[in-house]
């Protein structure tokens, strides 16, 4: 059963035309937004200034009831 | 751009983000049934023709797939970075529904997007065709997911705010699911999908029925696409009731904005057309709202409350209040959030010294303005009205290109089942077919900017603002990330665009 699914994956994997080049473009697309986007431009602003939830809760609440 | 605040650069970024995402994803919702249709019609009569057919717009749907796939995670990315006080406090609401979406998608995509791709040939006729089906019902309740979690910021219900958590803790699942504010949303957003991918459809098969090429594969496809168009057109219509009603009752000054009105009525009506009056400003009463306007008498009233003497309530009524029709000043809600961040703010204190009794009076004093708290960060009652050109003309196009869209889909069917060997001959309603296309990308983003303007200034309606949802951050980290993203969301839509228009122009025959 198992090899079965295996090989229907391989064969269609193998037998694809454009969707080589369609699967290119998604590795590209990935790894740019997933390890460059998110390691070098987004990081978790939260995560980067506290580490346990109640400094992050405490922050957050601190924003919310400073009205200045 | 100077005088951008970090929220502006925020909001500009994540609009910036849903536009482009939003090119890929309608197309999938609605390219997706149209497939299934087609199949459907294919195991059906078992003419390869309709296989092949099939086939050549499941090349094209794969295509967009790739493209757009993954573009919606930078969305989470700039919750975390850009609205982290937000990502915060909804972190506990969101997480359900988002955790189911993302598991359903991947067993989906791994599962029976494997089929339908590879399984020409390999599985039965009826095992392929219940996969094609599948995809098309798994990618539309995805979007529910997603649109369950916006509808709950249009809305919030079935939660309450923890203090001590500084989160807004989800009381009642079912309440959240069966908003009925998410259930329009979900609703409109994927019927919308429906025209556009059907729009698309028509455009391509227009462009070959002008070369002279693919002449029944158009046809047959045109047919196909005009149809599931048309019912999804007037299925909108439909919907169109639904919205306003929702709008009218949880976010009327979304739909004051929406309809430019400024001073309320009973008995009023829709502009059907109008050019808003420049001069025209917050508190003034004599100045008219229109320089030009044509306007369907009673209709608003009707859509709105279902009676055609029903009160609308207008900027001015929301904003300065209306005691005879039971509406609260911005101001007196002002006053009320004060109450309720100063309840917050004490119930913290009384936390910190360990005082129970005090903990417990500040958090009933809470409790009883909370629904107010985001009024309380406001310093001009004038903050809570969205920008109303905007939001006025956006409405307006969508509607205006759906009525467009309804009467194309009506001639293209008409003339197909007709005069079926003339459509070829019809240049000026092709020529219409392929400008179709880049109208509804138009229609689903005017959609999303009435939706999305037309709540502001809210991230959580009534609740928080997006000037407190933001992060405590430098300007020049999101205006950077902000034109890196254009790059890339450029150079997706080129590669896109390239790829499909090659394989468009290789057409049908090679499957």
């Amino acid at each position: 059963m198992l090899n079965k699914i295996f090989l229907f994956y391989k064969d269609g994997f193998l037998s694809m035309r454009l969707g080589k080049k369609l699967w290119l473009i998604v590795f590209i697309k990935v790894f740019i937004i997933l390890v460059v986007l998110r390691i070098f431009f987004f990081p978790n602003i939260l995560d980067t200034k506290f580490t346990t939830t109640q400094q992050k809760s405490a922050y957050v609440l601190n924003n919310l009831t400073n009205t200045k | 751009m100077e005088h951008l605040h970090l929220v502006d650069w925020s909001r500009a970024q994540f609009a910036l983000t849903v536009m482009y995402h939003w090119i890929f994803v309608p197309l999938t919702l609605g390219l997706s049934f149209i497939m299934a249709i087609m199949e459907t019609i294919y195991v059906k009569t078992g003419n390869e023709w309709w296989k092949k057919t099939t086939q050549f717009w499941m090349t094209l749907f794969a295509i967009n797939f790739a493209i757009g796939l993954a573009t919606g995670i930078i969305m989470e990315f700039e919750f975390g970075t850009n609205w982290s006080n937000y990502s915060w406090i909804v972190g506990d609401i969101f997480g359900a529904p988002l955790a189911i979406e993302g598991l359903m998608a991947f067993f989906m995509e791994s599962t029976f997007f494997a089929v339908m791709f590879f399984g020409w040939n390999k599985v039965s006729k009826k095992a392929h065709l219940f996969s094609t089906w599948l995809v098309a019902i798994g990618s539309n309740l995805s979007a529910l997911w997603i649109l369950v979690a916006n509808g709950w910021m249009q809305h919030p219900v079935g939660m309450t705010f923890n203090p001590n958590t500084s989160r807004f803790a989800m009381t009642d699942f079912w309440q959240l699911v069966f908003n009925p504010n998410a259930y329009s949303k979900f609703l409109h957003t994927i019927t919308s999908g429906y025209v556009y991918a059907a729009l698309f459809v028509i455009a391509v098969s227009s462009w070959y029925l002008l070369r002279g090429r693919e002449i029944q594969f158009a046809k047959r496809s045109i047919a196909v696409a005009a149809s599931f168009g048309l019912v999804a057109s007037m299925y909108l219509i439909f919907l169109g009731d639904a919205s306003a009603h929702a709008d009218a009752i949880d976010q009327p000054m979304k739909l004051a904005a929406m309809e430019g009105i400024y001073n309320g009525q009973a008995k009023e009506g829709i502009v059907a057309f109008g050019i808003l009056n420049n001069n025209k400003k917050i508190g003034n009463t004599t100045t008219p709202t229109f320089d030009f306007k044509i306007k369907v008498p009673y209709l608003l009233s009707m859509l709105a409350y279902h009676k055609e003497d029903s009160f609308v309530a207008g900027i001015n009524n929301l904003v300065y209040g209306d005691k005879a029709h039971n509406i609260m000043s911005v101001k007196d809600k002002m006053a009320k959030g004060n109450l309720a961040i100063a309840a917050l703010k004490e119930y913290t204190a009384a936390k910190d010294a360990h005082d129970q009794t005090a903990m417990k009076t500040s958090l009933m004093q809470f409790r009883k303005y909370s629904k107010y708290m985001g009024y309380g960060y406001f310093t001009n009652p004038k903050q809570a009205v969205p920008n109303v050109p905007l939001v006025f003309y956006s409405f307006h196009i969508m509607v205006g290109l759906g009525i467009f869209f309804f009467f194309l889909f009506l001639g293209m069917l008409y003339i197909s089942m007709t005069s079926i060997t003339k459509l070829e001959t019809k240049r000026w309603l092709l020529q219409l077919g392929i400008i179709g296309f880049p109208l509804g990308l138009i229609a689903q983003w005017t959609g999303w900017i009435t939706a999305e303007s037309g709540r502001q200034p809210w991230a959580i309606q009534g609740l928080l603002p997006v000037f407190k949802a933001t992060s405590n951050m430098p300007i020049s980290n999101v205006e950077i990330t902000f034109w890196l993203f254009v790059a890339i969301f450029t150079g997706l839509i080129i590669a896109e665009i390239k790829i499909m228009l090659k394989q468009i122009q290789i057409g049908p025959e090679v499957h």
